[in-house]
């Protein structure tokens, strides 16, 4: 197959590009060569056709070789017992657990540091990006340094640094560092009490609610009086006031509905409460910060793209430096800001897989890792695992790209 | 102080310098409450710098800039009160792109005066009706042609109830045909008793509305007169040079 189409090529080659050349053989066939379209539809079947040969010979090696090793396919190996554990769970598993509740704990743990991370960094490059454009001049430096440091030193390195040199100089559990007896940190990670409902926890929950719809009341009453009589009121202070408020008087009202389940030193390690492991300490930290770099200079270059002029009329107007960035700077450096953001949290996401260098349980390190090993299932699981990226990804594009287009600017 | 000599703004002895370059070299200038004056001459000689100090979108160095009273420093307080008197217009209008004209006009009202946003928009309707623009209400700038977009700029400064209007070459980014309908709305400004401060190179309507045009060159005013004397008899020759260079074709 492979040597007639090397022939086709040749003769093609050869006689084609004389035949083609020659004016005197402008008819039929060579006027359709020199038509844009019929071109554009010649290049395109000969790329598809290419495409297909390629796959299908991808396939039918696949199937030979598998065949010959005597491996099984198909999905049924999800439906076995894993027998192995994993450090961290977010849902009720153990050894008896099947692999396929392997591939949920992994998936929950991605999108717990992924999410997280996010979040953080957000945070984190926001607060870099406002202060490199900061009149103060020490503010600038450092985030200036913050930025070009931590942005240029790979991501597995950094990593290595936080759970390697950082958290492995901590104590041993026996000299925890221990805030208040409920809070302790030592080399095997961070131990905090872990809440466990009592009677009239319900009643608290609904409490909370209540205050969730007041807030959300007082600001639609807020911004109706503003449309009417112009008086402006602190929403964000007082809905603050109120949140807290609420939780810290209705829990003692409520006559203390939470219980907490503090950890224990009993023997070499901690007991009750919840565990943070050091790996998820280790990954979230290095992915925050090596994140919010880049999101830092998105920030940074999404405020400075809107023009001086903007500024100036804000100025003229006697609109003040607060109200300036929110209603005028802000919105137009968002629709600038928003696409390059979502690159960023998809190569957060992503990035999350090297949790695997460190152990940390997300989906790489326990599904396409040791589900993997133990399995050998190799084309179902790396294919699982690439279409859980692949899916995570589109959802976030699809909803920054519905999100960028609500801020889109209307011209003409 | 407003009372005493009548001035609404009053330039003593002002000197700006940017780095080395001096800007401004002891620039003195009175404005009394309902006049109009148009500042010309050739570029970079300090015009708009000049007009841009009064609303400090610009810093002095040296000398006093006193506003309906109140002398501009450093005090916040000061500026924002400053600002709330005198409206200015860009040569590139400034509107905000994400917003509607409509809400080009009432964003100010509504923040800096605490004005109900009902309120706001009916007194920027009726501006809007005054530059002849009330349609295009609920359209975005970038929708609008140049001259319409300096209208709603005009409008926007209006809606603020300014006693003192600052313009910075308004027409100077606009197509020849787009001039007219720009230089028709501050005629009609003027005539309704606006104080008025113009860097234009528009002659034509320095003539028709000018109670005093000011010559600049090199950071200094080199003269100073009512219109009639100032086209048909200047006194330097740097204006006579200028003036024959604008006039020339």
């Amino acid at each position: 197959m492979c040597w007639s189409l090397r022939f086709c090529w040749a003769f093609l080659a050869v006689y084609g590009a004389d035949y083609i050349m020659n004016p005197n053989n402008r008819n039929g066939l060579s006027r359709l060569f020199y038509n844009p379209t019929a071109r554009s539809l010649f290049f395109q079947a000969l790329i598809l056709g290419l495409l297909l040969y390629f796959v299908m010979t991808i396939v039918g090696n696949v199937m030979t070789n598998l065949n010959q090793r005597g491996i099984s396919t198909g999905f049924g190996f999800l439906s076995q017992p894993a027998g192995f554990g994993i450090s961290q769970t977010l849902i009720e598993y153990n050894e008896t657990f099947t692999f396929g509740r392997t591939f949920f704990v992994g998936l929950l743990n991605t999108l717990l540091v992924s999410f997280l991370g996010v979040i953080a960094a957000t945070f984190l490059g926001v607060v870099v990006g406002i202060s490199r454009i900061s009149p103060n001049w020490l503010l600038r430096k450092i985030s200036m340094v913050y930025v070009e440091i931590l942005r240029n030193i790979p991501l597995l390195l950094q990593i290595f640094f936080w759970y390697y040199v950082v958290l492995q100089t901590l104590p041993r559990p026996r000299d925890s560092l221990s805030f208040g007896e409920s809070i302790f940190i030592n080399i095997r990670g961070v131990f905090v009490p872990k809440p466990v409902p009592d009677a009239g926890f319900s009643f608290y929950i609904a409490l909370l609610v209540a205050a969730v719809v007041a807030v959300v009341a007082l600001t639609i009453w807020a911004k109706r009086r503003m449309r009417d009589t112009g008086q402006q009121f602190p929403v964000f202070w007082t809905s603050i006031a109120i949140l807290f408020g609420t939780a810290v008087i209705g829990f003692f009202i409520t006559g203390r509905p939470i219980m907490l389940d503090y950890p224990e030193l009993r023997g070499l390690n901690f007991r009750g409460g919840i565990t943070i492991l050091p790996e998820l300490i280790a990954l979230w930290f290095a992915l925050t910060i090596y994140t919010s770099t880049y999101i830092g200079e998105i920030v940074r270059s999404g405020i400075e793209s809107v023009s001086h002029g903007q500024t100036e009329a804000c100025r003229a107007l006697g609109l003040n430096e607060g109200h300036r960035m929110k209603l005028v700077i802000l919105p137009q450096a968002m629709r600038v800001m928003i696409p390059p953001m979502t690159s960023q949290y998809l190569n957060l996401t992503k990035n999350s897989s090297l949790a695997t260098a460190i152990g940390y349980p997300d989906l790489v390190s326990v599904f396409a890792g040791t589900t993997l090993n133990q399995t050998g299932q190799a084309i179902e699981i790396i294919s699982m695992t690439m279409l859980v990226y692949l899916t995570i990804s589109l959802l976030v594009s699809a909803f920054m790209n519905w999100f960028n287009r609500r801020v889109a600017l209307v011209e003409r | 102080m407003t009372q005493e000599t009548g001035n609404i703004i009053t330039l003593k002895n002002v000197n700006k310098w940017y780095g080395e370059f001096h800007v401004l070299k002891d620039i003195n200038l009175d404005v009394k409450m309902g006049e109009k004056i148009v500042i010309c001459g050739p570029s970079g000689s300090g015009k708009s710098t000049m007009i841009r100090c009064i609303n400090h979108l610009e810093e002095h160095q040296e000398g006093d800039i006193i506003v309906d009273g109140v002398i501009l420093n450093n005090d916040l307080k000061n500026i924002g009160q400053i600002r709330k008197e005198v409206g200015m217009v860009f040569q590139h209008f400034n509107l905000f792109p994400h917003l509607t004209v409509l809400q080009n006009c009432t964003l100010a009202p509504i923040w800096v005066k605490k004005m109900p946003q009902k309120e706001a928009e009916k007194i920027a309707m009726k501006f809007l009706e005054r530059v002849k623009i009330p349609d295009q209400a609920n359209k975005f700038p970038g929708q609008l042609s140049g001259g319409q977009q300096q209208r709603v700029a005009i409008a926007r400064s209006l809606c603020m109830n300014p006693r003192v209007m600052l313009f910075d070459e308004p027409t100077s980014a606009l197509d020849p045909e787009m001039i007219k309908e720009v230089l028709d709305v501050m005629v009609e400004l003027a005539g309704e008793g606006m104080t008025m401060l113009c860097v234009t190179h528009e002659m034509g309507f320095a003539k028709k509305v000018a109670d005093r045009v000011i010559f600049m060159d090199a950071g200094q005013i080199i003269e100073e007169n009512d219109p009639e004397s100032f086209f048909n008899n200047p006194q330097s020759e740097r204006t006579k040079l200028f003036l024959s260079q604008v006039l020339g074709h």
